[in-house]
């Protein structure tokens, strides 16, 4: 079985170089372009272009392997050519705070690692768990982190069957950093993929955008605001179920966590060359987080999810899937948000109610709070 | 949402735009001020649907992107130092120095933070005794007061720790270079609410009356922006000039009086290098000098760290309108937001960036 590893970043966007550009531009000479730089940027994390680029240049030509380079949230595996197959994923959590509205660093490594097997069409089978605890944390915080993980894995009906512990000194991880790795069996006759989107396929969200991302942002160091915003964080497995159950004709689902709907729109669009066209009203985004980004300057699309899913699906199954999802209690709120095209391809363009359109973007580092 | 929505609904939009085209005789060449305003023109594609009947310019009202370069060096410099905490807006840390940025400062292990609000910096003193905290206090006439209130507020606590390291720009004074460029071709200013809503009016109809020029104080919704330029159309079609104001909502004549006072205390004005532009009489903010242990740069003595911009720029063509970040040919190709050449392309509120975010798709790279 070759070696299957999971990076959740995936990007192959291109730079937009046209064949008549002008070639010599040693006339225009701004100020210093600055390459990436020698070192890792915060950056690097962000799920945007410079995650992407890390793969590209670094992870993929020293581990790349045909699993691998599929990039997707999930490897599919078989062992010796049997019809079963198996996803596996491992992701890290590094959360800030440990405890927020809605959630915590323990019921997100569980949420998160679920819904990147749910995404690749797989029933979550087991977890594993990798604690790495700094010196100095206390016990009590320990135990919450632990019972949550425990609730969060009861209720999603998925064991954990194997764990590690790491103590490190004090200053060398922020409290607690944890790492989960799950292993699903994938459905018969399912093979999704962020590379079968095709021209005229419907683009469905299962629910409003961007709470997590402010709900974090509300409990971070100088920036607490009051907000009845909750963080979604919740295991998608058995919404994908349902989705499943009422049609096959799926070409993809993605959970659109760091970078938020507009990097996970991109990969797909990037991944499968096709442009895509996303309708501004029709994206469901609640009036607390329309407000928060307001104030802070951010953009919702950008901002991340723990519980939502995008769909990618055929047209003439794109109903059965809305009411498949609306059905589910986590799918209350799912929306009909745009749809693949064959203009455009690798970029994701938004129709204003002014009729006008605009590109929504991969983020180029971490969302920055405007001055003004 | 309340109070915005109303500001983005598109039948108003329409009918406003249509109004316009119908009173635009030829098109009229229209800058406004404010990178936020810039933004949205840009974001609800309000040029597209003008095309023809009005040619919008984009302003120097970005205040990160007319940041001086040798500012940043010095910045970076304080950043460097191992008993230095310097505080920052966000936008600014992405921005190139001469040599690199402050997100690569930091990752060097250089104490560099994100705040909201300068407070939260006067804060971070207090906790940090042992540190000074350095302010990197960069803006237009909209954050001057916050900063001047920071300042106000180290004093009272008897903070020695905490500085400034100023950058402030004034609008007024660059729009009265600009016009008084033979260069010019602008017609008519769009002028920044937020700006207008703390000092008012009243430098604004100097101007207008000094180079019989219409200006309209103008929101940042796209139906603010439409109304201000329909206001700005129909006084052109007249031959009027007048100062009017669109944004009533936010800016009274006088402005912010307490506001006023509190920048004042603290600030005067000196002239003031922008990046790209180069020196404006009148147009910057510096601490008093009974305010020098607050002053960054007196206090490490910065004044010996310069950086001298590429004449080559165009960056300076685009923020004075000239030029459009289009007409670049390092636009989208050679320059990018992750890879920027030029101040214009750093900050979301960057006309060049505005371009690359939004319109890409319609401009052949």
């Amino acid at each position: 079985m070759p070696p299957t590893i999971n990076t959740n970043a995936t990007s192959l966007h291109s730079e937009l170089v046209s064949t008549d550009a002008p070639k010599d531009l040693t006339a225009f000479s701004c100020p210093v372009p600055l390459p990436a730089g020698e070192r890792i940027l915060l950056g690097h994390g962000s799920g945007g272009k410079l995650s992407a680029d890390l793969l590209q240049q670094i992870f993929l030509p020293a581990l790349g392997n045909p699993v691998l380079d599929r990039l997707e949230d999930q490897a599919i595996v078989s062992i010796n050519g049997s019809s079963t197959r198996f996803a596996v994923t491992t992701d890290s959590f590094v959360v800030k705070p440990l405890f927020f509205r809605g959630g915590d660093i323990g019921s997100l490594a569980v949420h998160g690692t679920i819904n990147d097997l749910a995404m690749g069409g797989a029933t979550p089978l087991w977890l594993t768990a990798a604690f790495i605890l700094e010196e100095g944390l206390p016990l009590d915080t320990l135990k919450r982190v632990v019972n949550s993980v425990r609730e969060a894995a009861t209720h999603a009906g998925v064991p954990i069957i194997t764990g590690d512990t790491k103590v490190v000194e004090k200053g060398s991880a922020d409290g607690l950093f944890i790492n989960t790795t799950g292993i699903g069996q994938v459905r018969d006759g399912i093979l999704l993929s962020a590379s079968q989107a095709q021209p005229g396929d419907v683009i469905l969200v299962s629910g409003f955008l961007g709470d997590h991302g402010i709900a974090i942002l509300a409990e971070r160091e100088g920036l607490q605001f009051e907000t009845q915003v909750v963080s979604d964080s919740a295991a998608l497995h058995e919404l994908v179920a349902t989705l499943l159950d009422a049609t096959h004709e799926i070409r993809c689902l993605r959970d659109p966590t760091r970078g938020g709907l507009s990097s996970t729109l991109n990969e797909i669009a990037a991944c499968s060359r096709v442009g895509m066209e996303l309708d501004e009203t029709s994206i469901p985004v609640r009036e607390e987080v329309r407000g928060a980004c307001e104030m802070l300057g951010l953009d919702p699309l950008y901002v991340a999810n723990e519980g939502k899913l995008v769909a990618v699906v055929a047209p003439h199954a794109a109903q059965t899937a809305l009411r498949a999802l609306r059905n589910h209690p986590l799918g209350k709120y799912a929306a009909i948000i745009g749809r693949v095209l064959s203009d455009h391809p690798r970029m994701v363009v938004m129709r204003t109610p002014f009729g006008t359109t605009r590109i929504v973007d991969m983020l180029a580092g971490d969302q920055l709070p405007r001055i003004c | 949402m309340k109070y915005l929505d109303e500001y983005r609904d598109a039948r108003i939009a329409r009918a406003l735009a249509a109004e316009i085209r119908r009173r635009s005789s030829r098109p009229w060449v229209l800058m406004e001020i404010c990178g936020g305003q810039t933004h949205t023109l840009v974001r609800y594609g309000i040029d597209e649907l003008l095309r023809g009947s009005v040619e919008l310019v984009h302003g120097p009202g970005c205040p990160v992107c007319v940041t001086p370069l040798e500012i940043i060096d010095r910045a970076i410099n304080l950043a460097r130092r191992p008993d230095v905490t310097l505080v920052s807006y966000g936008d600014m840390l992405r921005v190139p120095g001469s040599q690199t940025d402050l997100f690569h400062v930091k990752a060097e292990g250089g104490d560099v933070r994100i705040v909201y609000s300068p407070t939260d910096a006067v804060n971070l003193a207090r906790t940090l005794p042992d540190r000074k905290v350095v302010f990197f206090a960069i803006g237009f006439e909209t954050t001057a007061p916050a900063h001047a209130m920071a300042v106000l507020q180290a004093e009272r606590l008897g903070l020695n720790n905490f500085m400034l390291l100023v950058s402030h720009v004034l609008v007024p004074p660059a729009i009265r270079s600009l016009l008084g460029s033979p260069k010019n071709r602008v017609q008519g200013f769009i002028a920044p609410g937020h700006v207008c809503t703390v000092v008012g009016c009243r430098d604004y109809e100097d101007l207008v009356r000094e180079f019989r020029v219409p200006i309209v104080v103008g929101g940042f919704e796209p139906v603010d922006l439409l109304e201000a330029i329909h206001m700005l159309v129909t006084q052109l079609e007249e031959g009027r000039a007048v100062l009017e104001n669109q944004y009533v909502r936010s800016v009274q004549y006088q402005g912010n009086l307490p506001a006023q006072a509190s920048v004042a205390r603290v600030f005067e004005a000196a002239d003031r290098k922008w990046r790209g532009i180069g020196s404006i009489p009148e147009s910057g903010l510096f601490l008093k000098s009974n305010y020098a242990a607050f002053d960054a740069e007196r206090v490490f003595d910065l004044a010996d760290i310069c950086a001298q911009e590429p004449p080559e720029c165009i960056s300076a063509e685009v923020l004075l309108g000239h030029r459009k970040p289009t007409d670049c040919t390092a636009f989208g190709v050679r320059c990018t937001p992750d890879k920027p050449l030029g101040a214009p392309m750093v900050s979301s509120e960057g006309a060049c960036a505005a371009y690359y975010q939004y319109k890409r798709h319609l401009v052949t790279l």
